[in-house]
């Protein structure tokens, strides 16, 4: 009846995922509760879970990130603390226990708190910097969303039902094949991802259309923003890149479903072609996370800056190079497979190249700067955090590029440090700095500037403080996954770096505090204007937050920074708000709860598939495919907002603006 | 299409303009494409995604297409006739598919729910076929568990069933709609996707045809 699920599943024996697994669902229920008796869930339902609109799709995915930040830098404070405590000891994290949270750590930071950062920034400001209404597919949007929901569901359900992987982020067979993996850690891992995947796949689709065929008038390509631009390749990226992780993900589930012998020791398996297909996908998968950073950069220093980017043109053709380059070097990856130094060179010297167009961005950034009237608020520390971290990332990224140097740097600590030095560095400060950017337009408030301030500097430091030493250890030898060890010149270093964690840990805290604060006191951080920095382009013209439709009527673009022009002729003319338009009924996508429906069938579905409850699968199956017919036999797919509603909503955002303008001096 | 107001609009000595929704159409800069286009163009890039997929299928096929571990090859398992006659029927449901795209142009459900009946048949005609293929296989011990060639040759076939499977579901979907609420615009878009995703169906049986069977089918000595 129920498959291989029994109350053995439930880890009564081990104490620590026990209690953080009780915590969890206690934390849960409490909200739940609260929620309820508040009578919040018409509220949520409503405004939030079956809404399409692509800014409120955007906050969910930020807010799902960020709780996945929370639980994957739990994990990684344990591993730090594990290795500052295990040097000739058994440390407090048995093995089997170990080898699940390093698996998870990497997981949920890539696939649950990385990716749902970058796609919800880009789905919340694309479209308004785009200058139009909703994404091209709103309705898929939100099934996209659930889906990546969805997926982090099920990580976390393997906390206290069953176990998680223990094979490390990317499942390498033959060791996560049924042979040596023989538990139901692997499948949650690999339904998980699927069901995400399918969800990535999706927006990828949507976004790369929107950005092609949905701008505002007048907005071609040369003038489109550079994150949006940026949107652009990492989504073509994802287009490229996700269908082959669902295809290698379905062949080892094939392997360890119904015996199948792709990836197996025994039948002509072979294993190294498993390496060969994850990383054709994973290689791809780190530009599709720091495409969007590098885009939110060129933003945030040329804003607060007070400069048109320095030569978009090259940042464009930098961009769209690095999209295309990113698919042709994941061999790099295991040049220890043995393929020979031929094919070794050419693909470090293609790792190397990369570099090129990476370098004309970050000189791109420091000529923007470069004789501009620079403000250094938290959303700039965190640019210029990120010029200097991700410059030591590239050039560590660049020595292991070397087959010679990755020969003997090759699963060691060394680029473990690499890769947080470029994620952290690039990815996470980005997302960072374009969370404190576009706060203001999301929810009408700034975030305090002081505590977003400390908390850089904690980010910054602890990096430092963390990573630095496993460099160190990573040149002396250390091979990265180790749960304990004897050689007492690595131990030092890793309790430096069980500090440095820490310090993140205070940086994280800070940012908490920051939000709790902000939202305390966001009657006197009010944005009145929709433009709290003095912004350049589209999303500060309308106002904060944006109505439904985001713009009143659909602007015109005539210049390469949209909204600074505007602001430039209103300033010549001595009139800041502009004349009122004619106003016309406005035909918006009607909520659907397609999108929660479908996860829920998708976690039924993804559950009954790991502990082999068939019939359950089924009946997931048909409902989510009852979902879609429900959803395709509607009606009516628009609602229409009248032209009186668009026109006192945008009277009265003019007239809260204009009074906010008439406080301060023209410049 | 530009009307004298709207060059007025395009002047930039007149500050910024404000266009109304609907004026405007054209590429480029010229304001949210037709939803027709932004539909269509989605699902090509939904088919892209899609073939990349299967091209994943086919490498791992071609890895592994030496390995047989002592198993059966392709050249003692292919039988092409059986090959041949599911090509027929599948071509044949792509021509049947365009006779449906006319008759829903011409606004006519008869010959719409005809043509897409039609389809439907051949299309289960390729699956039945392929079914029998698939077991023919397995009972003379050539199932996907046998050798790592045969696991890829499965799942490189029948991925592309399982996507005319659930295309044949998605069809009788169509049906249901076209008969239940006519030929109402959004239901005309989603034909356009299914249209684009049989004729996608096609061409990737096509490169089934020629890379796994025609050249599984060469004696042992022709390959490389």
């Amino acid at each position: 009846m129920l498959g291989k699920l029994t109350w053995q599943a439930i880890p009564l024996d081990q104490p620590i995922p026990l209690a953080a697994g009780a915590l969890v669902v206690i934390v849960l229920a409490v909200l739940l509760i609260w929620v309820a008796a508040k009578g919040y869930i018409p509220y949520l339902w409503r405004e939030w879970i079956t809404s399409v609109d692509h800014k409120r799709i955007g906050i969910m995915y930020c807010l799902l990130a960020g709780v996945m930040l929370v639980r994957g830098f739990i994990d990684a404070l344990m591993m730090r603390s594990q290795q500052a405590l295990a040097f000739h000891a058994a440390g407090y994290l048995p093995p089997e226990h170990y080898n699940q949270i390093f698996s998870a750590h990497g997981t949920i930071m890539i696939f649950f708190m990385a990716m749902p950062f970058v796609i919800g920034l880009m789905n919340f400001a694309m479209p308004l910097q785009l200058g139009v209404r909703d994404v091209a597919f709103p309705t898929l949007n939100s099934v996209s969303f659930w889906l990546t929901a969805a997926g982090a569901l099920l990580v976390n359900i393997s906390l206290v039902v069953g176990e998680f992987a223990r094979t490390g982020w990317l499942p390498y067979p033959p060791l996560s094949e049924l042979t040596y993996s023989p538990g139901v850690g692997v499948d949650y891992y690999l339904w998980a991802i699927q069901i995400s995947g399918i969800g990535t796949l999706m927006t990828g689709i949507n976004m790369v259309t929107t950005v092609l065929k949905i701008r505002a008038h007048g907005m071609n390509y040369m003038r489109m923003p550079i994150f949006c631009w940026t949107t652009l390749a990492s989504n073509l990226v994802i287009v490229a890149a996700f269908p082959i992780l669902t295809a290698t993900l379905a062949m080892l589930l094939l392997d360890r479903y119904v015996g199948f012998h792709f990836f197996t020791n025994e039948a002509g398996g072979n294993a190294m072609m498993f390496m060969n297909l994850i990383w054709a996908w994973g290689h791809p998968e780190v530009y599709i996370l720091v495409l969007p950073a590098f885009g939110v950069f060129s933003e945030v220093v040329s804003t607060f800056s007070g400069k048109p980017l320095f030569d978009r043109r090259s940042m464009v053709i930098a961009s769209l190079a690095i999209c295309i380059l990113s698919l042709c070097v994941w061999l790099h990856h295991f040049f220890t497979m043995g393929t020979g130094g031929d094919v070794n060179a050419v693909v470090g010297i293609a790792s190397m190249i990369i570099a090129v167009p990476t370098g004309v961005k970050i000189y791109n950034w420091l000529f923007t700067m470069y004789g501009g009237r620079v403000r250094f608020s938290s959303a700039m520390l965190w640019s210029i955090g990120f010029m200097v971290t991700f410059i030591i990332g590239g050039m560590t990224g660049v020595l292991v590029a070397s087959p010679v140097a990755d020969f003997v740097l090759h699963n060691s600590l060394f680029l473990v440090a690499h890769f947080h030095n470029v994620i952290i560095g690039g990815v996470v400060f980005g997302v960072f700095a374009g969370y404190t950017y576009w706060f203001p337009k999301a929810f009408g408030f700034v975030l305090d500037e002081r505590l977003g301030k400390a908390a850089f500097w904690c980010w910054l430091v602890g990096f430092y403080v963390a990573f630095m030493p496993l460099y160190v250890v990573g040149l002396e030898g250390m091979t990265r996954r180790m749960q304990h060890y004897d050689r007492s010149e690595w131990y030092p270093w890793l309790v430096v770096a069980g500090v440095g964690a820490l310090i993140i840990l205070c940086g994280i805290a800070l940012q908490i505090a920051q939000l709790w604060v902000s939202i305390r006191g966001r009657a006197q951080r009010r944005d009145l204007t929709g433009d709290p920095w003095d912004g350049r382009s589209l999303e500060w013209s309308t106002t904060s937050p944006p109505p439904a439709f985001n713009f009143a009527v659909l602007p015109n673009v005539t210049s390469d920074e949209p909204y600074w022009s505007i602001k430039q002729q209103a300033r010549a003319r001595g009139q800041l708000v502009t004349p009122e338009p004619e106003y016309a009924p406005i035909e918006m996508p009607r909520n659907s709860p397609t999108g929660f429906v479908t996860a829920f069938f998708a976690v039924v579905t993804g559950f009954s598939l790991i502990w082999h409850i068939w019939w359950l699968v089924i009946l997931g199956l048909v409902g989510a495919y009852v979902t879609f017919v429900a959803f395709a036999w509607r009606d009516r797919h628009e609602i229409e907002i009248p032209a009186a509603e668009v026109a006192r909503i945008d009277r009265a955002n003019r007239a809260a603006r204009a009074a906010a303008l008439s406080e301060e001096p023209v410049q | 299409m530009s009307t004298p107001a709207l060059r007025l609009a395009h002047d930039p000595a007149l500050g910024p303009a404000w266009i109304a929704p609907g004026q405007v159409s054209g590429r480029g800069a010229g304001g949210p494409a037709p939803k027709r286009i932004i539909v269509g163009y989605g699902f090509w890039i939904f088919l892209l995604s899609d073939v990349i997929m299967f091209s994943a299928f086919f490498a791992a096929y071609a890895v592994l297409f030496k390995n047989t571990a002592g198993g059966p090859s392709a050249h003692e398992l292919f039988d092409l006739r059986n090959t041949a006659a599911q090509t027929a029927v599948l071509l044949a449901s792509t021509f049947t598919c365009g006779m449906a795209s006319l008759a829903v142009g011409h606004r006519s459900q008869k010959w719409t729910q005809l043509a897409l009946l039609v389809t439907g048949l051949l299309g289960l005609a390729f699956i039945l076929l392929e079914i029998r293929e698939f077991t023919g296989f397995v009972a003379r011990g050539a199932g996907p568990s046998r050798s790592a060639f045969l696991s890829s040759f499965f799942t490189l076939v029948g991925c592309h069933g399982i996507h005319v499977s659930v295309a044949l579901l998605w069809l009788g979907t169509m049906m249901a709609q076209f008969y239940a609420k006519g030929f109402r615009q959004d239901i005309r878009h989603r034909f356009l996707c299914f249209s684009l995703f049989w004729h996608a169906l096609d061409i990737v049986w096509v490169a089934i045809f020629n890379l796994v069977y025609l050249v599984g089918s060469l004696p042992p000595e022709l390959l490389p």
